[in-house]
């Protein structure tokens, strides 16, 4: 029974991982290595993984400077009443249910072009939609609760009598978070980080949506891995694809480190 | 520091935690808020220390109103109950804390927090964390650590709660002689009496949101100014109508009075025993518990049971024997007030016509 | 008291700025689509919802979502109980690995899929011998569904196995019951809910996905079209409407499920 039992474990993971892994790893390298750094290499694929970079770390800041800061005021205010904090609880979790695709379509909706408020930027000269700006909101909407979903459960946790106990002793706001809180958050919000990082730069379906996947302008890596696989040159997209395979996997094991360090803290 | 609360009042949402506190407290004094849980002693506390913002009421410290400033600016110490201990800290930078935050130099801190270390008997634990410590060591650690900034009022949230009862009985002492010694004003909040009498210059009971008594241990003992602080301080068996006693006939002038009995306050033996045979009356003797140092003896008269006390000198009582009960005074209360009566019979001897 | 954040003239900036925040990338959006399509009227919501194309494109999408879910449910409990009772070689790493596909773009999934599935392929054209097609059909929409939601349903169980206190096991045991019989009153009732509440969680998530499952659709009307791919085609031809239209349609159905999972969480927690 136990044979069957792990055998069968490892053909799953064989036939839903480590197969389509390896198929993709000979997929890109199908013409050798220069076939895979030509398709590194090309102008667009150096602009694509650039404009992911760039997503990735300015949504990685905003939504970390937000995500703590929302999940502070979520736990400790009291200006909030408690019905509208249990709300805006739930509100948080709105973007795992909503689709990418409908992610991206509410920005096109809410700030494009046909919009009123994307009239009103535009007239000011600033593009939102098909442009930097609108990718960056289309990933932190979906990135939206990465973040305070893993330091609202820490500071719960601790509750807010070390925080008093700092007050009564005279410090004020700033330092009581940097000297007191922060020490026992730090490692949620490293945890937040990585999964923030792995997920903007894993994030296709609202970018597609939002960005146009104008080549050489608003392409990000995923987005160019799905153009290259509609015109058939499979290889130059499993080049890509496995550079970002590479980053996340990378993540996961930064994941599995932070989380014994967590866990042991 | 001089104290004064006035009109104090706070709600929860549709709770009213506290209603209408007035108090003063000398400087120098030792106060115990006693009561029961959840009856808004707590809430006192953190509306003394700024935690908590009241809804109506003034706070004064010094002849000046401290309402609208924030914990950081009140000059207080705070013992938490759990002592919430700054757990990435070492023992050294618990304390140094306070001192650190007031921008102290760094001789400063390293003198007085060697002297609050030497003060408080946790030489050699400096460089520990909170969780390599014992539960009184802890509880060193929070007093040291509140103490250090040198405040005007030390406030314990139910300081001993979470020891051990043989090392709490050991850290009261200690407590009691610390606060003589740095003779700081301080309010400590306990549900447990024994506490509350054993270590403060005066007691505070709050009940249901409101300041009951406030009193000298004996003097809440001696005269409960509430049935609830009758009933909360001491032991009492309450009867429910006070007239049935023998020699409280008629108390309460004819409306229905219910009376509070303490074991100290009631007397049995055989009749010869008594000087005033006439006050005492018949009753049984139902159970007997040895209580190491003397009898709980619980006695029936007119079918209601009273507890009182029996020294071990005097003769063993046995279960269904017949004695002589005389209660020697009660603490009567009806709806308009509450009184302390003694013995009508015990007091009036009958010789007066002769 | 929040002692925290109460440092004078911050407080109201940083009050208003984090409710801003929260109220435009979130709220907002979502009442936008709502808005949308209703914007017009019901008439033309329901004009656009009644193209054939659209509610086969929605109930396609349910029905693939279904077995996903179920397959994952299937084997999600089974990898979860070998990851957690048996000892043996490369169990670390192969636990470690059921996040993978958390990890890796969306987009990237489909990839590896393709390559493995696709015509070219060994497996791909194995299947063409016999007489069948895997990509571009709905058997290969439901294997990228399967990879994207993989790791719902174990992380939701394994919890739920540890605590399994193993006396309660072995007093069924003393008690004379069979392997079988313990585990079905045992063991499978204490895995329940994480079998459900991951099983939902999967299931809503293959109701969203968009990136693994549009490289291996033929994205075909009625047969291989699902939702998003539908939703994101309409947004390309410009129909934001009939896009909004099919949106708030899935939408509230996420939404539903959201909702029934923390009402169980909270069932579970006060039992």
């Amino acid at each position: 029974m136990r044979r069957l039992w792990i055998g069968l474990t490892y053909l799953v993971f064989f036939v839903l991982i480590a197969a389509p892994l390896g198929r993709m790893t000979m997929g890109a390298f199908s013409e050798g290595w220069s076939g895979f750094w030509n398709a590194l290499t090309r102008p667009e694929a150096l602009h694509a993984l650039l404009m992911t970079g760039y997503v990735v770390v300015v949504v990685t800041l905003l939504n970390t400077l937000f995500g703590i800061m929302t999940a502070l005021y979520l736990v400790r205010a009291n200006w909030l009443g408690r019905r509208l904090k249990s709300l805006l609880n739930s509100i948080v979790d709105l973007p795992y249910a909503v689709s990418p695709v409908i992610g991206g379509l509410m920005i096109v909706l809410l700030l494009g072009p046909d919009s009123a408020l994307g009239a009103l930027f535009e007239q000011i000269g600033v593009k939102i939609v098909y442009a930097f700006p609108g990718m960056v909101i289309a990933t932190l909407f979906v990135t939206f609760p990465l973040m305070v979903r893993e330091v609202m459960p820490v500071l719960q946790e601790i509750g807010s009598q070390q925080e008093e106990a700092a007050s009564t002793l005279g410090a004020y706001g700033w330092t009581t978070f940097w000297k007191v809180t922060w020490p026992s958050i730090r490692w949620a919000v490293i945890y937040g980080v990585i999964l923030t990082v792995a997920r903007s730069l894993g994030e296709f379906g609202a970018v597609l949506v939002v960005s146009g996947n104008i080549m050489n302008r608003t392409q990000t890596a995923t987005t160019l891995v799905y153009q290259d696989v509609e015109n058939f040159n499979v290889t130059a997209a499993g080049g890509i694809a496995l550079v970002l395979a590479a980053f996340s996997a990378g993540l996961l094991l930064l994941m599995e480190w932070s989380k014994r360090r967590k866990g042991g803290h | 520091m001089h104290v004064e609360v006035r009109g104090l009042d706070k709600h929860f949402g549709d709770f009213h935690a506290v209603k209408d506190v007035h108090f003063g407290i000398t400087k120098g004094h030792l106060i115990g808020l006693l009561g029961p849980s959840g009856g808004g002693k707590t809430s006192i506390l953190r509306m003394l220390a700024g935690l908590e913002t009241p809804d109506s009421g003034e706070i004064i410290f010094h002849g000046r109103a401290v309402n609208h400033l924030p914990p950081q600016e009140r000059e207080i110490g705070f013992v938490f109950q759990n002592y919430a201990l700054f757990k990435h800290m070492t023992v050294f930078e618990n304390i140094a804390f306070g001192l650190k935050v007031k921008k102290a130099s760094k001789s400063v801190i390293r003198d007085r927090v060697t002297e609050l270390v030497e003060l408080t008997g946790l030489k050699g634990f400096e460089s520990r964390y909170p969780h390599q410590l014992s539960g009184g060591q802890r509880q060193r650690v929070a007093f040291a650590r509140a103490l250090a900034p040198e405040p005007q009022l030390l406030l314990l949230d139910e300081p001993f709660a979470a020891i051990d009862a043989k090392i709490r009985q050991e850290l009261r002492s200690w407590l009691r002689e610390l606060i003589e010694r740095v003779g700081i004003t301080s309010i400590f909040v306990t549900h447990d009496q024994d506490e509350a009498i054993e270590v403060a210059d005066e007691i505070m009971i709050i009940n249901q949101g409101r300041l009951e008594q406030k009193g000298t241990p004996w003097d809440i003992y001696k005269e409960p100014k509430t049935p609830f602080v009758a009933t909360f301080i001491g032991e009492s068996t309450l009867i429910g109508s006070a007239s049935e006693l023998k020699g409280f006939e008629g108390a309460g002038g004819g409306k229905p009075t219910k009376a509070l009995i303490r074991p100290e306050y009631i007397e049995v033996g055989h009749l010869h025993e008594f000087k005033i045979a006439s006050a005492t009356e018949q009753g049984v003797v139902k159970h007997l518990h040895f209580r190491g140092s003397e009898w709980l003896v619980e006695v029936e008269i007119n079918g209601h049971k009273l507890v009182t006390y029996r020294s071990l000198e005097k003769e063993t009582l046995t279960p269904g024997q017949e004695i002589s009960v005389l209660v020697h005074r009660a603490y009567l209360f009806n709806e308009e007030r509450s009184w302390i009566q003694e013995n009508g019979l015990k007091k009036d001897p009958m010789p007066v016509f002769i | 008291m929040n002692s925290l954040i109460r440092h004078k003239g911050w407080t109201w900036g940083f009050r208003s700025t984090v409710v801003l925040y929260f109220v435009i990338l979130i709220v907002l959006p979502i009442l936008g689509v709502y808005y949308n399509s209703f914007s017009s009227g019901l008439g033309s919501f329901t004009e656009s919802v009644s193209d054939p194309i659209a509610w086969k494109s929605v109930l396609l999408t349910l029905k693939l979502a279904v077995i996903a879910a179920i397959t994952n449910v299937l084997l999600g409990t089974m990898i979860a109980w070998v990851l957690i009772r048996y000892k043996f070689r490369g169990r670390a790493l192969l636990n470690s690995l059921v996040d993978l596909p958390f990890a890796l773009p969306t987009a990237v999934g489909g990839l590896m899929i393709l390559l493995l599935l696709g015509p070219g392929s060994l497996i791909g054209g194995l299947a063409e011998s016999l007489g069948f097609t895997i990509v571009f059909h709905q058997p290969a929409i439901v294997i990228a569904m399967v990879f994207v939601t993989f790791p719902f349903v174990i992380r939701a169980v394994q919890p739920l196995l540890e605590e399994l206190d193993a006396s309660e096991e072995e007093a069924a045991y003393t008690m004379g019951a069979k392997p079988s019989r313990v585990f079905f009153q045992v063991i499978l009732p204490s895995m329940a809910p994480g079998m459900i509440g991951g099983g939902m969680l999967a299931f809503s998530r293959a109701l969203a996905e968009f990136g693994a499952v549009v490289l291996v659709a033929g994205n075909i009307p009625g047969r291989t079209l699902v939702s998003s791919v539908y939703i994101f085609g309409e947004v390309e031809s410009d129909n934001p409407a009939g896009a909004a239209a099919v949106s708030i349609i899935l939408l509230t159905l996420s939404f539903l499920i959201l909702w029934l999972i923390s009402l169980m969480q909270m069932r579970g927690r006060r039992s």
